[in-house]
């Protein structure tokens, strides 16, 4: 039996992604002749709704850019304000920050790697059918999710666009019982995520390995979040107020994310595997011995091996969390003052899905003259259809169900999501 | 395939202009998401599974606001292939935070942010589902509260009404005993004419409501401005408050347009 020859793969809806794209793959012969990921998701102009708003509005309307990372939104956005008004925030609140973002990485890789990638490696459809087969499994992502879930409700309200982060600070003080209350949640948390990293190191990868340029935050002591240069394992190594200078958005007709590249070097990598490859002697002890157990090792190059780096950062924030919770002591004051003044700060946190800038312009009300917002999916959009372009090839003379399955998977790997870069993605394969 | 399954609601989960966040609430239904795989067919859920099976749906969920033309013909094929169509939080029911754009010249807003405007197709307005199909339910939030999108969902398959108070978030806060955060230490607050849903989230947060449920049922906004004059606000906070992410929901569109005009 043998096939004939794949023209093109189309998928016109991508499935397991936030947000809603459409690739298409064209093949002339046995080469591939175009790969178009485009964003079909309507554009909602935020940086244009968001001039003449107060700054201190940053936060709350951003964070509505993503449902899935309204933390990073946040955290990006309060701390470029803050820098823009000259605010100096308490160590203990930087702390909480980092809390906050623990949980946000802990829902979301929980909802990547179970719910919507391990599908890909185990065949099913989707989680609900892989439930029918591995109910054990299922429930335990759900429980690990929900616990990064309760950290941002606890610190933020709610799960979903929370409500507490604030210019200074919070609007809320904690106390050290409150946080307390998640220690034991949390510790199961650890061993459930080192289970996690087991399982997903024991799938079967495709033989596939890239050169890519990886592009992280880099702080002198702790695995990122909202602090450090950024640097990459090409010799870049900026402060983040020197971010458009380096990097160039451009508009391409078929989509409606723009692409971001590095000016002189094209498509460059952001996200876990940028992060676990360029700090991995930042992770604490108990995430570094958990990725040399699975064979783990910078720098990695596969990106299908991105779902076990997620793992890994999953051991990370479940211990980070830990950590915070027995150590915090609260700050004297819930949020500090932020009087108005005329200033532009920018900042770069570490969302889920990698670096996501933001720069604000503002007049001396604390009226916002111009925002510029770079989401982490707009900068992987070349890298994934570079990807897509060298993984495609080989499979031309496969069925085209399961060419088509797998370069969905090979999106997936970079749990793009479409929300944020609309500023952004549909798969196609096409044959005769 | 097999006939037990045929027998169960079919469930289509549908997104427009939004931040994905409503239809995420049903994966964060943590305790309940099995069960609801269990007791539903989940027809079509492109965030949650690559199979995707056509109408007719007995309940279609529809995030987002219509933006495109694209959409607003999408909206129709929704309806025409669902018995019960359901929006699901502020975008779907009111134009969400991008119905800023319905104040400005849009085409000005797609230049600020893309460098081709040409390639991008977009309307100059962006509106709630209900000014293009009919809705059978209005689901407020931003996001939307997942105890009442599970109530909605089980009252909907049962023939009920769903029980969804359209009180005001003042209410929520008076059961919590939360202190009045507006009377005590003066911090505007869109409590008095929010629609509850959020359990008087922001106050219990020693933050005003910020109005993510949108307008209550007859909302006396004429009051809440004055209170907000009294308390120092001038006009463009006024009209900013009401102009957040049920800025088009017409009580607010009104209040806004008002505190500008003053």
């Amino acid at each position: 039996m043998s096939n004939t020859a794949i023209k093109a793969i189309r998928v016109n809806t991508l499935a397991r992604v936030e947000g809603e794209a459409a690739l298409l793959i064209k093949f002339r012969g046995d080469r591939v002749s175009d790969v178009k990921l485009s964003v079909y998701e309507p554009p909602r102009l935020f940086e244009a709704l968001l001039r003449g708003r107060h700054c201190s509005e940053a936060i709350d309307i951003t964070s509505r850019i993503c449902g899935i990372c309204p933390v990073a939104y946040q955290m990006s956005a309060v701390h470029a304000v803050e820098r823009a008004l000259g605010v100096e925030i308490d160590p203990a609140v930087r702390l909480l920050r980092r809390l906050f973002y623990c949980g946000e990485w802990i829902e979301s890789h929980t909802l990547h790697v179970y719910l919507l990638h391990a599908p890909d490696f185990l065949g099913y459809e989707d989680c609900i059918a892989m439930a029918r087969d591995h109910r054990a499994i299922v429930e335990k992502a759900l429980r690990l999710k929900k616990i990064g879930n309760r950290i941002v409700t606890l610190l933020g309200g709610r799960e979903i666009h929370p409500i507490s982060a604030t210019v200074g600070g919070f609007h809320k003080l904690f106390s050290r019982s409150e946080l307390r209350e998640l220690t034991d949640d949390l510790a199961w948390a650890v061993e459930a995520s080192l289970d996690t990293v087991k399982l997903v190191a024991g799938f079967d990868f495709p033989q596939f390995e890239q050169d890519y340029e990886f592009v992280a935050l880099q702080h002198p002591t702790e695995y990122p979040f909202n602090e450090g240069r950024l640097v990459s394992n090409l010799g870049l190594n900026i402060a983040a107020s020197q971010f458009e200078d380096h990097f160039t958005e451009s508009q391409v007709e078929h989509s409606n994310a723009l692409h971001c590249s590095l000016n002189g070097r094209g498509a460059y990598l952001v996200g876990p595997m940028a992060r676990f490859n360029l700090n991995f002697d930042r992770l604490p002890p108990v995430a570094q011995e958990a990725a040399r157990a699975a064979g783990l090792m910078p720098p990695v190059k596969n990106p299908f091996h991105s779902i076990v780096v997620r793992a890994v950062e999953l051991v990370f924030a479940c211990a980070e969390a830990l950590r915070i919770v027995r150590e915090y002591v609260p700050p004297a004051r819930a949020h500090v003052a932020a009087p108005d003044r005329a200033g532009a700060g920018e900042a770069i946190t570490e969302a889920p899905r990698g670096i996501l800038y933001h720069r604000y312009l503002i007049d001396n009300q604390g009226l916002i003259l111009s925002a510029k917002i770079v989401p982490p999916t707009s900068q992987n959009q070349r890298r994934i259809e570079d990807d897509l372009r060298a993984f495609a090839a080989p499979l031309v003379h496969r069925p085209l169900a399961e060419a088509t399955w797998k370069c969905e998977q090979a999106v997936r790997n970079y749990d793009p999501c479409i929300s944020c870069a609309t500023h952004f993605l549909k798969v196609q394969i096409q044959r005769d | 395939m097999n006939s037990k399954n045929k027998a169960k609601p079919r469930i289509g989960v549908f997104k427009l202009a939004s931040c994905d966040g409503c239809q995420l609430t049903i994966l964060d239904a943590e305790d309940e998401f099995l069960a609801i795989a269990g007791a539903v067919e989940i027809a079509y859920f492109p965030e949650a599974s690559r199979a995707m099976a056509r109408g007719p749906y007995d309940i279609a969920l529809v995030e987002g606001s219509v933006t495109t033309h694209h959409d607003a013909q999408r909206i129709q094929q929704i309806r025409r292939a669902s018995r019960t169509l359901i929006t699901i939080g502020a975008c779907a029911t009111a134009g969400g935070i991008q119905a800023l754009r319905n104040w400005h010249d849009s085409a000005e807003f797609v230049r600020v942010v893309y460098a081709t405007p040409s390639y991008i197709s977009t309307l100059k307005l962006s509106t709630p589902i209900s000014e293009h199909v009919p809705v059978d339910f209005e689901l407020r939030g931003c996001p939307i509260n997942k105890y009442q999108l599970l109530e909605l969902i089980s009252a909907s398959l049962a023939g009920r009404k769903p029980n969804i108070p359209a009180y005001s978030v003042c209410v929520e806060c008076k059961r919590k005993g939360n202190v009045c955060v507006m009377v005590a230490h003066g911090t505007p607050c869109l409590g008095p004419v929010t629609h509850a849903g959020c359990h008087a989230l922001c106050p219990s947060y020693s933050r005003g409501c910020y109005g993510c449920y949108g307008p209550m049922e007859s909302p006396n906004t004429a009051a809440l401005s004055n209170h907000f004059r009294i308390l120092g606000q001038t006009g463009l906070q006024l009209s900013h408050a009401f102009r957040g992410f049920n800025a088009w929901a017409p009580e607010f569109r009104q209040a806004s347009e008002e505190a500008e005009r003053a």
